[in-house]
């Protein structure tokens, strides 16, 4: 029931948060929550700690898919905002 | 409640990150906060990670157990260097394929801690928990195909036209029910023996990952192209809910905060796509653009359009004062960002005020044309929404139309017969002269007919988009005025 209640709590301010964001970063913010979602790494390392064969192997497949998202959700994201400026010589309104 | 300063160590860890990751999103409300954002993200990141090897450290402290430890850190380490070397050098015009593979990574991580969960679970399985199980690698699964038919069609393996066949509609309805069935069962008996089964229970478990990667590859076959943009989104929003799925299986909250994020943020770019296509989720998800379309709808083939030189185009670019470009995916796939670019740039030099009018669906993805346009060195305060920009067509003297089709048919605004009558389209057809960079006078695969291209005040020029923009570029230049 705790779960649930973060669950819900936790869309409503994502969905809140997320609307804000604007059309022109769209890009960034799907590749952003995606790195952001590699935290199912940590989802990943608990299974991998398993003491069974198929756990840990499973596992480290799982933390190897999770850690490509999360190293490269991030850099990929900061190579595209690295692009994105404005107009040289005009001032943010 | 009763918590060791070990657990309390990793609860406030993960406390932090989650307040870190929604400082990230906040953060990407504007582009000059972004990075900022993202760095805190990043931190986020690095404290849960942090906690988690902790908390698995304290967890596991006989000998046997280390090995697992070089695992995950083999595991960390080999993936992480995947990713950096996928997304450090991929070109920018390539990144909705990247984006594809990434959320069929997500899906797979879920999907395969959901299966070993269910074979080796740590305690036993309860309701609750078989539930969260089976969403898990339901969701993951079908995430995991689905993006990778999605990959397929963008990199061109797959065909991008709508892939339909006869009965198409029932196979895709019998796997829901099969996918559906097996969770009913598994919900009430879990991993115990079910009595009227011939089988054992773990293969109910399997037939909901078969029926979940069945339904992915079928989901996705009969989607065009140009649909792309819901079907990223809507990847997205699964990718994160399977990750949430995972922290509600292992009551991990962290897991929970960051799927709910992910997953929020796919469902808003799909109804952001779906609203600027003025379709529903469900007519893109069965209804296979044009296949339930008659190809004649529209304007009558016989019609003559006027095909223009880079000579006529040049000509008029010099008689304007404001033009607009209007990108699509053909900009896309001529890679001509950088062409436009130039033609911008040396329009702006004569003194010719320039914009950009971005659709919320050209290209592949949500936001496709501001990042290659970003990548051509565009400001992006240059760049207009479909909202902020649409008055302006009246006043201006010449729009430029690089490889978009769709949203620019006035079709879209006249015709109800029309299959995509009421989708929100750029005024384009009220500036007083229209220059149309297009490769051939073929309709789209939509197979939609546009009338702005037989309009008297509409020039074709037919070709490479790349090649016309930079000998418009040249035009200008040794023109004078």
């Amino acid at each position: 029931m705790g779960n649930l209640f973060v669950f819900v709590l936790a869309s409503f301010v994502g969905y809140q948060v997320i609307s804000r964001v604007p059309p022109l970063l769209h890009t960034p913010l799907m590749s952003g929550t995606n790195a952001i979602s590699g935290i199912s790494l940590v989802g990943s390392m608990v299974a991998a700690g398993h003491a069974d064969e198929l756990s840990q192997i499973l596992g480290v497949v799982a933390v190897t898919c999770a850690s490509v998202n999360v190293f490269g959700g991030f850099l990929i994201t900061d190579r595209m905002l690295r692009m994105f400026h404005r107009q040289p010589g005009k001032k943010a309104p | 409640m009763n918590l060791s300063p070990e657990d309390l160590f990793v609860d406030l860890s993960y406390l932090v990150a989650s307040i870190l990751f929604i400082m990230c999103l906040r953060g990407l409300s504007g582009p000059e906060t972004a990075r900022r954002g993202l760095y805190m993200g990043e931190i986020g990141m690095v404290l849960a990670i942090a906690g988690t090897f902790f908390a698995v450290g304290t967890m596991q402290i006989a000998a046997t157990h280390r090995l697992h430890f070089t695992w995950i850190i083999v595991g960390v380490l080999g993936g992480g260097s995947i990713g950096v070397a996928i997304s450090g050098w991929i070109p920018m015009t390539q990144m909705p394929e990247r984006i594809a593979l990434s959320h069929a990574f997500g899906g797979l991580a879920s999907a395969l801690v959901g299966v070993s969960e269910y074979f080796h679970p740590e305690e036993g399985i309860g309701h609750f928990k078989m539930g969260a199980l089976g969403f898990e690698v339901f969701l993951g699964f079908l995430t995991f195909n689905a993006s990778l038919v999605a990959f397929g069609k963008l990199q061109g393996f797959i065909t991008g036209a709508p892939i339909t066949f006869k009965g198409q509609n029932y196979v895709n309805v019998s796997l829901f029910v099969v996918a559906l069935g097996a969770l009913i069962v598994l919900l009430v008996y879990r991993d115990e023996p079910v009595p009227w089964l011939p089988f054992e229970t773990k293969y109910v478990f399997t037939g909901l990952c078969g029926a979940a990667l069945l339904i992915g590859v079928m989901g996705v076959l009969p989607i065009g192209g140009a649909d792309m943009p819901v079907v990223i989104s809507l990847n997205n929003s699964y990718a994160g809910l399977a990750a949430c799925a995972t922290g509600f299986a292992l009551n991990q909250k962290i897991l929970i905060i960051s799927g709910a994020l992910d997953g929020s943020s796919g469902l808003l770019l799909s109804r952001l796509m779906s609203r600027a296509m003025n379709r529903s989720l469900t007519n893109i998800l069965f209804g296979a653009f044009g296949t339930d379309i008659s190809p004649t709808a529209g304007a009558p083939v016989a019609m003559s359009h006027n095909e223009a030189t880079v000579e006529d185009a040049g000509a008029v670019l010099k008689a304007s004062q404001s033009v607009i470009f209007v990108p699509g995916y053909g900009m896309a796939v001529s890679q001509a960002q950088h062409a436009v670019r130039d033609l911008a740039a040396s329009l702006g030099k004569r003194g010719v005020n320039v914009k950009y009018a971005i659709h919320p669906v050209a290209g592949r993805m949500p936001g496709h044309m501001n990042v290659l346009l970003a990548e051509a060195n565009v400001p992006y305060d240059e760049l207009f929404d479909l909202d902020a920009i649409n008055d302006d067509f009246q006043r201006t003297d010449c729009v430029v139309i690089v490889g978009a089709n769709d949203v620019v048919n006035p079709a879209a605004k006249k015709e109800p017969s029309s299959p995509i009558f009421g989708m929100p389209v750029f005024n384009v057809e009220q500036a007083r002269s229209v220059i149309v960079l297009k490769r051939s006078m073929n309709a789209g695969f939509s197979g939609v007919e546009n009338a702005l291209f037989f309009s008297p005040n509409t020039m074709m020029v037919l070709g490479d988009a790349k090649r016309t923009l930079l000998a418009m570029v040249a035009e200008l230049k040794d023109g004078g005025h």
